[in-house]
């Protein structure tokens, strides 16, 4: 898809103004943190289990040339083959090639960010092969021909009245007064619709939430099951996947597993985890008889030993969406591309460049809490200052900003003019605006001004009042303390 | 193709520096893996296993019965059909056709891979997980995949011999399935299902709905002497 990312402040600006979208968003607020907290009490594990979950994904990134030639060797030992690929194209052709080897007319899909990377549904569409978007969310999304806005609930943006409209749009050949005015009707239709695709498919093109190296086995994980009528029925299983998926046992991906689903969703295991390896076996009643994955790098390998290293751990889960102010305010839309949030405003400019995406390292309170929550333990706000820092050396070196930092450098190594400085600005701003409180506007601040007031200082500096106040309490006792 | 591959490969070599550092560690770590950190939770003794097992599906929407003997299985199954006034057509695993369904004259049957239409899927777990009341089934020529996945009403048999406390427990009667490959190698069925409860989805307003594309009734049979 094309990214918006170079209009997130527009962007933004619009998602506040959404009702239906606000509405969404208070209701995401209350229920994933809180079910994630809830899974984690019961869980004395849990943090131990986090640490678990960091160091495996630490190795296998110190080893991850090792690691895939190894699973690539586990695959083909079982009939099944592994094609690589260093970019988007490259997977997509690869895609659509096996999909015309088998005369593919349709095929279903389980939801697959990296499917959503690349683009492959408008691809294959334009080269007559017809995708089918099986998880639930992905596929109102794909009616709506709209982007994801969640890396695992797609369509969290939208109300029932919306999925209504669009199901009432889309499924034209159903009588136009049928009932759809609960999300159980809703599913229903969905689930009709959808069986005969599945039971048609030529080829089923899943995701992989992890590769195993030890046993060249791809790990689904899905509350639906789709992805599993996606693997299970069709002649052919196209299994997309990056670089930094693999793990090296199934004890490994085991413990990931635990960390998993509690960070996603809160609950302590997800419905279905499936590990598929190669193709059907001889005497196999059901199970696709080819069996590709196809790994794909998009700049990844240039992202190990970088400074964004740690971003590989990922594994996808949403904790960070979830618990990010901005992404709370704004959705997942405003951030122009198919990821969002504290990690996709870390990932997007690593993978389609700082130039078109400069705005979301910068759309970030750098509060932590994406750090405190993602089970990978990814410094998340680290990385973003890494890419305001990239971003303020590549900028021109006269522009307003610059300057005014520049200004405010020269000064604040002088302390005496510093405080100079602040005191008699503190007492002009208390002095003209303690009648009202708050100032409409003021000069130079229109930034801040133009959208809320900005409260009249209301005594001196606080370093003033800290030489005024009494010495020897508790705090200063503490402050000393800390200076020695 | 062989150049992408070489191309990605090369540029991680020279990320990781490989001149100067051998992946000996990591291939000496598959061969011999570091123990898990296995929760409190997942080791149950065996007097608490099943009824933790229980206990968790229970959590997650399953419904629990529990038989004596296999030879149990076709009256349980048939009462519990009638109770929830569900079709009497079945779909069996190969694996459980020696059950004596002919006790159960009024049950329709058949035995296979799934097809677009049954009503109950019947199959057969490889293991149950009591830490999360999660159901493993293993993929082979008695036990097709589409079985548990299609029908919109599954039902689980699963000696209780087969409960274990952990996932780690599970993987360990796994691998003694087919022989190694090779040093750090191990060879799974096709497919490997884990289960924790019925199918269910959250993307309409977040409103959990049971029954999105795979089964909407989860109900699981334990057969204390599966002989």
């Amino acid at each position: 898809m094309d990214a918006t990312s170079r209009d997130f402040k527009s962007n933004a600006f619009d998602a506040r103004r959404d009702p239906h979208l606000q509405d969404a968003l208070a209701r995401l607020g209350h229920g994933f943190p809180l079910k994630r907290l809830e899974a984690a009490a019961r869980l004395p594990e849990f943090e131990a289990l986090r640490d678990r979950a960091r160091e495996i994904k630490n190795h296998v990134l110190d080893n991850l040339d090792f690691y895939l030639e190894r699973f690539e060797e586990r695959v083909t030992e079982q009939g099944g083959k592994v094609h690589w690929c260093t970019d988007a194209q490259a997977a997509r052709e690869k895609i659509l090639e096996i999909c015309r080897s088998v005369d593919a007319k349709t095929i279903t899909k389980s939801k697959s960010m990296i499917g959503e990377e690349i683009a492959i549904n408008d691809f294959l569409e334009e080269h007559g092969v017809d995708p089918i978007e099986t998880d639930l969310g992905e596929y109102i999304i794909q009616l709506r021909r709209e982007p994801p806005s969640h890396i695992i609930a797609p369509a969290i943006h939208l109300t029932m009245g919306q999925v209504e409209e669009t199901f009432r749009k889309s499924h034209d050949d159903l009588p136009a007064e049928r009932p759809l005015d609960e999300p159980r009707k809703l599913l229903e239709e969905a689930r009709d619709k959808l069986r005969d695709k599945f039971l048609g498919a030529d080829v089923g093109l899943t995701g992989a939430n992890m590769l195993i190296a030890e046993t060249g086995s791809n790990v689904l994980v899905t509350n639906e099951g789709n992805a599993d009528l996606t693997y299970s029925l069709p002649k052919v299983h196209i299994v997309i996947a990056s670089l930094e998926k693999i793990v090296p046992t199934l004890e490994d991906a085991t413990s990931i597993l635990r960390v998993l689903a509690r960070s996603a969703t809160g609950q302590d295991m997800s419905v279905y985890t499936t590990f598929c390896s190669g193709p059907r076996r001889a005497e196999d009643l059901d199970g696709p008889d080819e069996y590709h994955v196809v790994l794909l790098d998009n700049g990844r390998s240039e992202l190990i030993g970088s400074e964004f290293h740690e971003m590989l751990r990922c594994i996808r889960c949403g904790a960070c969406l979830n618990h990010c102010p901005v992404y709370r305010t704004v959705g997942g839309h405003a951030y122009g591309w198919v990821y969002s949030g504290p990690m996709g405003a870390v990932l997007i400019p690593g993978l389609i460049g700082i130039d078109e995406a400069g705005h979301l390292p910068n759309a970030s309170t750098l509060c932590g809490r994406c750090e405190s929550v993602c089970p990978m333990r990814i410094p998340l706000p680290r990385m973003l200052r890494a890419w305001r820092r990239r971003q303020y050396r590549r900028e021109s070196s006269s522009g307003p900003g610059r300057l005014a930092l520049r200004a405010w450098a020269w000064l604040a190594q002088r302390p005496a003019l510093y405080h100079l400085f602040t005191n008699l600005s503190i007492a002009a701003l208390g002095a003209w605006g303690r009648r009202r409180g708050a100032f409409r506007r003021l000069p130079f601040a229109q930034g801040w001004t133009g959208s809320r007031d900005f409260a009249a200082p209301a005594g001196d500096t606080f370093m003033a009042q800290w030489k005024k106040g009494p010495r020897g309490d508790a705090s200063g006792e503490w402050l000393r303390k800390r200076r020695s | 193709m062989t150049d992408a591959r070489a191309q990605i490969l090369g540029r991680l070599k020279t990320a990781l520096d490989r001149d100067n550092r051998s992946p000996d560690a990591a291939r000496a770590r598959l061969e011999t893996p570091p123990e898990n950190l296995v929760p409190a939770r997942g080791q149950a003794s065996d007097a608490d296993r099943i009824g933790r097992f229980t206990e968790e599906a229970t959590r997650v929407e399953a419904t629990v019965s529990r038989i004596a003997t296999l030879a149990d299985l076709p009256a349980t199954v048939a009462e519990y059909l009638a109770g929830h006034n569900l079709p009497k057509q079945l779909r069996i695993t190969p694996s459980l056709a020696g059950a004596g369904w002919e006790a159960q004259p009024l049950l329709d049957i058949s035995s296979g891979r799934a097809a677009g239409l049954d009503a109950v899927g019947v199959g057969r777990a490889f293991g149950g997980v009591a830490e999360t009341g999660t159901l493993v089934f293993v993929s082979g020529p008695d036990n097709p995949t589409t079985v548990n996945f299609l029908p919109p009403t599954h039902i689980a048999v699963i000696a209780a011999s087969d409960i274990a406390g952990s996932y780690e427990a599970v993987w360990r009667r796994v691998r003694t399935l087919a022989p190694a490959p090779g040093p750090g190698k191990t060879q799974l069925p096709r497919t490997v299902n884990w289960i924790t409860g019925p199918s269910r989805t959250a993307d309409i307003e977040q409103t959990l709905l049971l029954g999105a594309h795979g089964p909407q009734r989860l109900h699981i049979v334990i057969v204390d002497d599966a002989g």
